[in-house]
């Protein structure tokens, strides 16, 4: 498979959040706004380039019973690193993500690109692999936050362009679900008439 | 080409594994700590900075702190010069959803000037109403003395206006400012007696 098409796989065919599905914990819990969406998502996208990188050059020498364990220190370990960083150069966006910046370690895409992926292919390529997943994560997020934000408070990207609140129920949990549901048919919908 | 699972290659592999890590994370704990510190004494300091009269110290470098019936809370003295202009006095309560955490600044007379929110995790859109750049909520406290001032919504038979929906947030707002006076009382107290001192 050719770099480019690694790159545009994670952002349509294989969209973590809009097909496979994964990874809903951060997607529903963070995109009260589109920037937390998007730097959640941003975030997400560093570990996952780096551990799959990490982990594509390390996993011909991990014996194949304790990789798991392996690869989730791995994990672990840059997620560390991201939260010093974030707390060190973003102490905003480091507050308002709070507890779901280590929770990036459980994330199921990191884990599951890990696996999936980066343990059966070269460096390069998880690399490229990491930027398209990472992609599409962002812009789901991204995009899922902007509607949220539009609807629950009448803004976006934090600027204001309606006075008065908006639909609260979007910036709470039950907006999540219907945001992400309605964003999933509208993806599929367009997915299945491109191919 | 994975190497075999022997329990000599398993232990070994882990203990290479979790050494680089943690070495990974040591270096970058290293590197970082200094610009944390530096970002949370700015986020402190800005916080001194909205609700304290005017100072020229550095207040996080003076912090001290007093005990309350059991509690302690962390006390900022603002100062211009050798002379304390005011106190921000760091506060907590129980709200809605958790942990309430309040700035609040008096002058010397003990009025409020002005209460700033450090953290928080009321409902969006009801309790969140306590944050100055949301509602106007706060602003009735800005000038009061606590000592004419009844720091209890009116239900309670108090004078502050509860937000609409959220009598548990204000409650626990009112509850933290209390605090915060009782505080401020017990270092008004503490620094006329070591002023007596000197003289």
């Amino acid at each position: 498979m050719s770099k480019f098409n690694l790159l545009t796989r994670g952002i349509i065919k294989e969209n973590p959040t809009f097909v496979l599905l994964l990874g809903m914990c951060p997607t529903l819990g963070t995109t009260t706004s589109a920037i937390n969406g998007l730097g959640m998502g941003v975030a997400t996208m560093f570990v996952l380039i780096l551990s799959n990188m990490a982990i594509a050059s390390i996993s011909g020498i991990i014996p194949g019973k304790v990789r798991i364990p392996a690869f989730i220190v791995v994990i672990a370990a840059f997620v560390t690193v991201l939260q010093f960083v974030m707390q060190a150069y973003t102490p905003g966006l480091y507050e308002t993500l709070g507890i779901f910046i280590p929770l990036i370690v459980v994330n199921c895409i990191v884990l599951g690109r890990a696996e999936a992926f980066a343990s059966k292919n070269s460096v390069s390529d998880s690399a490229m692999d990491g930027v398209g997943i990472g992609l599409g994560f962002t812009l789901s997020l991204t995009v899922l936050g902007a509607v949220r934000e539009v609807l629950g408070s009448a803004s976006l990207f934090g600027f204001k362009f309606m006075d008065g609140d908006g639909m609260l129920a979007f910036v709470l949990a039950p907006g999540a679900f219907i945001a992400l549901g309605y964003l999933l048919v509208l993806f599929n919908k367009l997915k299945a008439r491109i191919s | 080409m994975a190497k075999e699972s022997t329990l000599k290659n398993m232990l070994l592999t882990l203990a290479t594994v979790t050494f680089i890590a943690s070495a990974l994370m040591g270096g970058a704990y290293v590197i970082t700590k200094g610009p944390i510190d530096q970002a949370m004494t700015a986020k402190t300091n800005s916080a001194i900075a909205s609700v304290s009269p005017s100072f020229n110290n550095d207040p996080s470098a003076e912090q001290f702190t007093i005990e309350l019936s059991g509690k302690s809370y962390k006390v900022y003295p603002a100062k211009e010069g050798d002379a304390i202009v005011g106190y921000a006095v760091e506060t907590y309560a129980s709200g809605f959803g958790g942990r309430l955490l309040l700035m609040v600044g008096f002058d010397r007379e003990g009025q409020i000037k002005g209460i700033s929110v450090l953290s928080h995790s009321e409902t969006p859109g009801l309790g969140d109403k306590i944050n100055p750049s949301k509602s106007d909520f706060s602003v009735q406290f800005q000038g009061k003395d606590p000592s004419t001032f009844k720091l209890l919504v009116k239900k309670d038979g108090g004078d502050v206006d509860a937000i609409t929906a959220s009598t548990i947030t204000s409650r626990a707002y009112c509850d933290a400012v209390t605090t915060a006076w009782e505080v401020f009382k017990k270092c008004d107290v503490q620094n006329k007696e070591s002023e007596v001192n000197h003289e």
